[in-house]
């Protein structure tokens, strides 16, 4: 679809042709529109991958520092991974989902909150317990990185589709939709100014006619005037007449007599 | 007298614990670890030890696995001691073997409450607390069935029967079993040794009394700002050591760790364990226990004929342990920098 020369089939009339216009306004104000949208999406965009990328580094300094504490736990402690997973009965720490709209696109935005008691403050009692609270503490700072970090990147894939989409319509409406009324538009000026030469013409022709027929008409009623009123004027009439045969005759021969005259002339 | 005929039964083991007690890592041999770039430097390392043979056909090296094969081989040594072990030396071990029993068994309560598949565990228990009839105590679907196996199956029956009843094990938090548990088995084990009289008695003691008072003060420290109360706290506490009672009275009392500190300022040994302003202030306090902790126990390789050095043995072992995971667990990770907490023995 090139949409360089196509047009709407459309009969090209003076309605058609404001519908027309008005459609073409409509397509250019939400051109504008639509381009604004996708420029606010893109920003935002930006924004999000900026942060992501600080999310993705600051999550590699914060797993690590989680890893290293649960080593010191395990140093300290032993292995208390079974104890720690059974004294839990409910989750203390929790996400929420949100929603968030920009420019018209709803994103979803989880955010992490605790509720309840720490399940394990007294897992370590007799040996370790601070260790693995510090460990617990910075699971935790982990976890809401990588919540965080979820949330961008949900925010990351549904802007990358909207602001694909805003892209191919705003480009669908300045490349195709725009051009093709546009194009429309001409043609039915175009049609128009053809239509408007013909109807010109034709009330020349018909003037023309109208004219013919109207100095008909005056010889006519003339003739017929004198043929009705005046004797002088009838036979005045009948050499005019004769005149007329005459002159008539003499453009007959005269063609035939010059043919004939050139022919030997010309050949031989 | 006790010198006399103490070789008749027990030379023989003495003298392998000796052995295998100069087998334990070396600073020397830590420096060199602490060097090491990757995991199987670690291997090339620890092949010069006593570890080198275990490791040998291990192609991939991973922390997990290096704990555990260090932990087979010190399982397999404290076997050994125990096959060749006669009447007081061999329930002297059988002692050393509850502390990792309460543990196991505190493990399979806790599948039990939450009705899990306690099987499993099994392969997650220490090696040195298995007992024989320990899958018999799998077979119990509710609490109160394993109370009554644990009561009919396990040598930890006097403590539990002592302590707590079937209700308690439903309703109390498991780290306080543990810690009950615990608590009256130390106190057990105290009298136990004391019974022996001579080297073994006075050093045991000695080793005896600071667990108990490590473990009065870790709970005390842990319980801030916890729902534990101060008289379930006081509970907790051994009624042996150097803290005991007038020590773990203020301890019980205790708001913060200021006030702890103010406890253990009378004794010079502790004193140092709150002492920041020490250099190598980076270490915590747990490090500043292991330290202590295997002072005691390298010093009671400075006495002949007694059993107080089974028990030192099993503990610096694994100390090394850890030490030797803690290197390895720096190197994976890359944290270099707190490498060198690990604890020296000799």
């Amino acid at each position: 679809m090139s949409g360089a020369n196509s047009r709407l089939a459309v009969f090209p009339t003076r309605m058609t042709l404001s519908v027309m216009k008005q459609k073409l306004k409509g397509a250019q104000t939400g051109h504008s529109l639509l381009k604004r949208k996708s420029e606010a999406l893109t920003k935002r965009f930006r924004d999000i991958v900026r942060k992501i990328d600080d999310a993705k580094r600051l999550m590699g300094k914060v797993m690590q520092v989680a890893s290293f504490s649960l080593a010191e736990v395990t140093y300290i402690t032993g292995d208390i991974g079974y104890q720690v997973q059974e004294s839990v009965k409910n989750a203390q720490f929790r996400v929420r989902a949100k929603q968030e709209n920009v420019s018209g696109v709803m994103l979803p935005v989880f955010e992490s909150y605790q509720e309840g008691t720490n399940a394990n403050e007294l897992t370590g009692l007799g040996r370790g317990g601070q260790q693995v609270q510090k460990c617990k503490d910075t699971y935790i700072k982990a976890v809401e990185t990588l919540v965080e970090l979820a949330s961008l990147q949900t925010a990351f894939v549904i802007l990358d589709e909207v602001i694909k989409l805003t892209n191919r319509r705003v480009n669908a409406i300045e490349h195709i939709i725009i051009p093709r009324y546009e194009n429309t538009i001409k043609h039915i000026i175009s049609e128009l100014d053809e239509q408007d030469r013909e109807e010109f013409f034709r009330l020349k022709k018909v003037q023309g006619k109208k004219k013919e027929a109207a100095a008909r008409d005056t010889l006519e009623r003339e003739s017929r005037q004198a043929a009705e009123g005046h004797v002088d004027e009838a036979t005045s009439k009948e050499i005019e007449t004769e005149i007329d045969t005459g002159v008539l005759d003499a453009a007959m021969a005269e063609p035939s007599d010059l043919l004939g005259g050139d022919d030997e002339d010309i050949i031989f | 007298m006790e010198a006399l005929f103490y070789n008749a039964d027990d030379g023989y083991l003495e003298a392998i614990v000796r052995g295998y007690r100069g087998s334990i890592l070396n600073n020397t041999a830590y420096i060199n670890l602490t060097q090491c770039e990757t995991l199987d430097d670690v291997k090339l390392q620890l092949g010069a030890s006593d570890y080198g043979s275990i490791l040998q056909n291990e192609p991939h090296m991973s922390t997990s696995m290096l704990a555990q094969k260090c932990t087979d081989k010190m399982v397999q040594e404290f076997e050994y001691i125990r096959a060749h072990a006669v009447a007081p030396l061999q329930q002297f071990l059988d002692y050393m073997t509850y502390a990792y029993m309460i543990d196991n068994v505190i493990l399979l309560i806790t599948g039990t409450l939450h009705e899990r598949d306690t099987h499993v565990l099994l392969d997650r228990c220490h090696p040195l607390g298995v007992f024989d009839s320990m899958p018999a105590l799998c077979v119990a679907t509710n609490v109160a069935e394993l109370y009554n196996s644990v009561l009919v199956e396990t040598p930890l029956a006097p403590y539990f029967m002592d302590c707590l009843s079937a209700e308690d094990l439903d309703e109390m938090n498991i780290e306080i079993i543990r810690n009950t548990l615990y608590k009256a088995y130390l106190e057990d084990f105290y009298h136990f040794t004391q019974s022996f009289g001579g080297p073994t008695a006075e050093i045991m003691a000695e080793l005896l009394q600071f667990e108990a008072d490590r473990r009065s003060l870790n709970i005390t420290i842990n319980s801030f700002g916890t729902e534990l109360s101060k008289d379930d706290r006081a509970k907790l506490f051994p009624n042996i050591g150097r803290l005991y009672p007038e020590g773990n009275l203020k301890l019980a009392k205790s708001d913060d760790i200021e006030q702890v500190k103010a406890t253990c300022d009378v004794f010079l040994e502790y004193r140092q364990f709150f002492d920041n302003t020490a250099a190598g202030s980076s270490k915590t306090l747990e490090d500043r226990f292991f330290d202590y902790e295997v002072h005691l126990n390298k010093k009671s390789f400075q006495q002949q004929f007694h059993y107080a050095l089974f028990y030192s043995f099993l503990k610096l072992k694994e100390q090394e342990i850890r030490n030797i995971v803690w290197i390895a667990e720096c190197i994976s990770q890359g944290q270099k920098e707190r490498i060198n907490n690990y604890i020296p023995i000799f």
